[in-house]
């Protein structure tokens, strides 16, 4: 029993890692989340109140009379809605033609697929918004904005939901397919009721890499638009740098809570497509 | 045979999607102007001011020997917490790997944010240590070794291990010469993964670096930002095409060796 103790000792240095770079930070987030700051007469700060008003805040209008913050929210949330679905109606053709068709060839097809993944971002997306440039819509106008931002977040993500959805594809068994033919199915209602149901959980994995990442990612809508297509992303990022981490916390706060609430709606995506979502098996 | 021209359409515009931007700036990077759309004569101008830039060179150095720091430390410390999730009791395993999972599928923002507010609320965390930036990318990536790792772990036999004990090893010696070997491949994917992971991460060095050292990403990001000089924003055409040629190596490098791994066996 003593030799096991020693295997298991291991993950203390990284139980010790996670308390202090996850767990930690965390708790502060909703610490000064529900806090504001009290200032002295110099207008230094010189403590914490609890208090709502960061989530009040949330709410409040601007001389226009317009919700600013709850625009913003549901502009990102309308953007990664757009961006998943995008992504999904362009990969799920991909990963089944290459899941599908041929054997030897494919491994490499899908390294086309993910290369430029290894290509950073930020010059990926630089080198969009040249080509956008190029084409003439770039910053052209509010709706080419829009387009563009999602058109970014679909050439940055696209990736993540190729490689789990061709992963579930390529191991499910050809015989269930052929006992579906067999039993007088159609190719058309043998893909609705066999393939697609049993790619489900790819489907799940893909849609959890690509959602949240493309409400936050404020680099590509900043890059492509100037900071015209406003997301979550870009309000913490001011948060930040002004140095506001009551407000920000509370805007953090809100996509914790939505990555929690979505991990248990999808009942917890498998873990592993996480790293295969980046390419990690190959 | 409709339906096979069809797929290959798809697939050729969806690639087409994929590099077109990339390919634009390959081609520009070997041509004289500062300007996309404007053509000139053939020219190697901004690979020879990339490798004069002194400020250039010193951030792609540093981009790298920060990716090969953070993947190093991430990959010992993912490698030991695989090795003790797999061997502890199932609720604590369940525990671990449970906030383990958290900065997977956070959002980059949001561990970002709550590493900058942790530097502003411990006094003693500094951002000019380089400490809060190391750790923060650690955070991003030791996850991902212990994903890799893991799956390795569970397809090893575990009479190997007893095995080495019951022929006199020590664990430690057991541990080395009999498990690692056994999961190496997890753990160089697990390095792999995140030296990309680090290389592409722009968000979370944003947010823990110190002020004056920039990263590729964040230099990049910066000029946008501010009015860049045309040539700066040129020499990183040359940057993306160096950067597109070496993945494309060593993805080769990697398929030639996999295929001739399989013909030796």
């Amino acid at each position: 029993m003593k030799l096991r103790f020693s295997r298991k000792q291991l993950c203390i240095p990284y139980a010790v890692f996670l308390i202090c770079f996850v767990i930690i930070p965390m708790l502060i987030i909703v610490y000064y989340a529900f806090t504001t700051p009290v200032y002295d007469s110099l207008g230094n700060v010189t403590g914490l109140h609890f208090s709502f008003r960061n989530f009040l805040d949330l709410f409040q209008k601007n001389t226009d009379g317009e919700y600013v913050r709850l625009a913003n929210i549901g502009r990102s949330i309308l953007i990664a809605l757009a961006t998943t679905t995008v992504c999904l109606l362009i990969a799920y053709p991909v990963a089944y033609i290459l899941a599908k068709t041929g054997i030897k060839k494919n491994y490499i097809l899908l390294l086309l697929f993910i290369m430029p993944m290894w290509i950073n971002f930020v010059l990926r997306i630089n080198a969009l918004k040249e080509l956008l440039n190029l084409i003439g819509i770039l910053k052209k106008n509010n709706f080419w904005n829009y387009f563009n931002t999602v058109l970014g977040m679909t050439y940055d993500f696209l990736p993540f939901m190729i490689m789990p959805i061709y992963t579930t594809l390529i191991k499910i068994d050809n015989s269930y397919l052929e006992a579906a033919r067999d039993l007088g199915a159609s190719p058309q209602r043998a893909f609705l009721q066999v393939t697609l149901p049993l790619s489900y959980p790819g489907i799940v994995s893909g849609i959890t890499m690509v959602f949240l990442p493309s409400m936050t990612n404020y680099v590509v809508s900043t890059m492509l638009t100037d900071g015209k297509v406003s997301i979550v992303g870009s309000l913490i990022e001011q948060n930040f740098l002004n140095g506001q981490w009551n407000t920000g916390s509370m805007l953090a706060l809100i996509l914790l809570i939505v990555m929690f609430v979505s991990t248990w709606l999808t009942g917890g995506f498998k873990k592993d497509d996480a790293a295969v979502a980046r390419g990690g098996t190959l | 045979m409709i339906k096979k021209v069809f797929k290959w359409i798809f697939l050729i515009l969806v690639l087409l999607f994929i590099y077109a931007p990339i390919l634009l700036l390959v081609i520009y990077s070997f041509n004289e102007t500062d300007m996309i759309g404007q053509w000139g004569d053939f020219s190697f101008e901004h690979y020879l001011y990339l490798f004069e830039s002194e400020k250039l060179m010193k951030t792609v150095g540093q981009t790298i020997l920060l990716a090969a720091i953070v993947a190093t430390l991430s990959t010992v410390l993912g490698t030991c917490g695989a090795i003790g999730i797999f061997y502890s009791k199932p609720k604590s395993s369940a525990l671990l790997s449970g906030v383990s999972q958290i900065p997977v599928i956070n959002a980059e923002i949001v561990t970002a944010l709550s590493l900058a507010v942790l530097v502003s609320a411990v006094g003693f965390l500094n951002k000019n240590s380089y400490v809060p930036l190391v750790c923060g990318l650690m955070v991003l990536c030791t996850p991902f070794v212990v994903l890799s790792v893991i799956p390795k772990l569970k397809q090893m036999d575990n009479n190997l291990y007893e095995a080495a004990l019951d022929l006199g090893a020590s664990p430690t010696q057991a541990l080395f010469k009999v498990v690692l070997p056994q999961i190496m491949p997890g753990i160089l994917s697990g390095f792999m993964l995140s030296i990309t992971l680090t290389l592409d991460d722009y968000v979370i060095t944003a947010y823990t670096k110190p002020t004056s050292f920039d990263t590729i990403s964040t230099y990049l990001y910066s000029l946008n930002k501010g009015g860049a000089t045309a040539r700066i924003k040129a020499a990183f055409w040359a940057v993306t095409a160096i950067i597109f040629l070496i993945i494309v190596i060593v993805v080769i490098v990697m398929n030639v060796m996999d295929r001739k791994k399989k013909v030796s066996q």
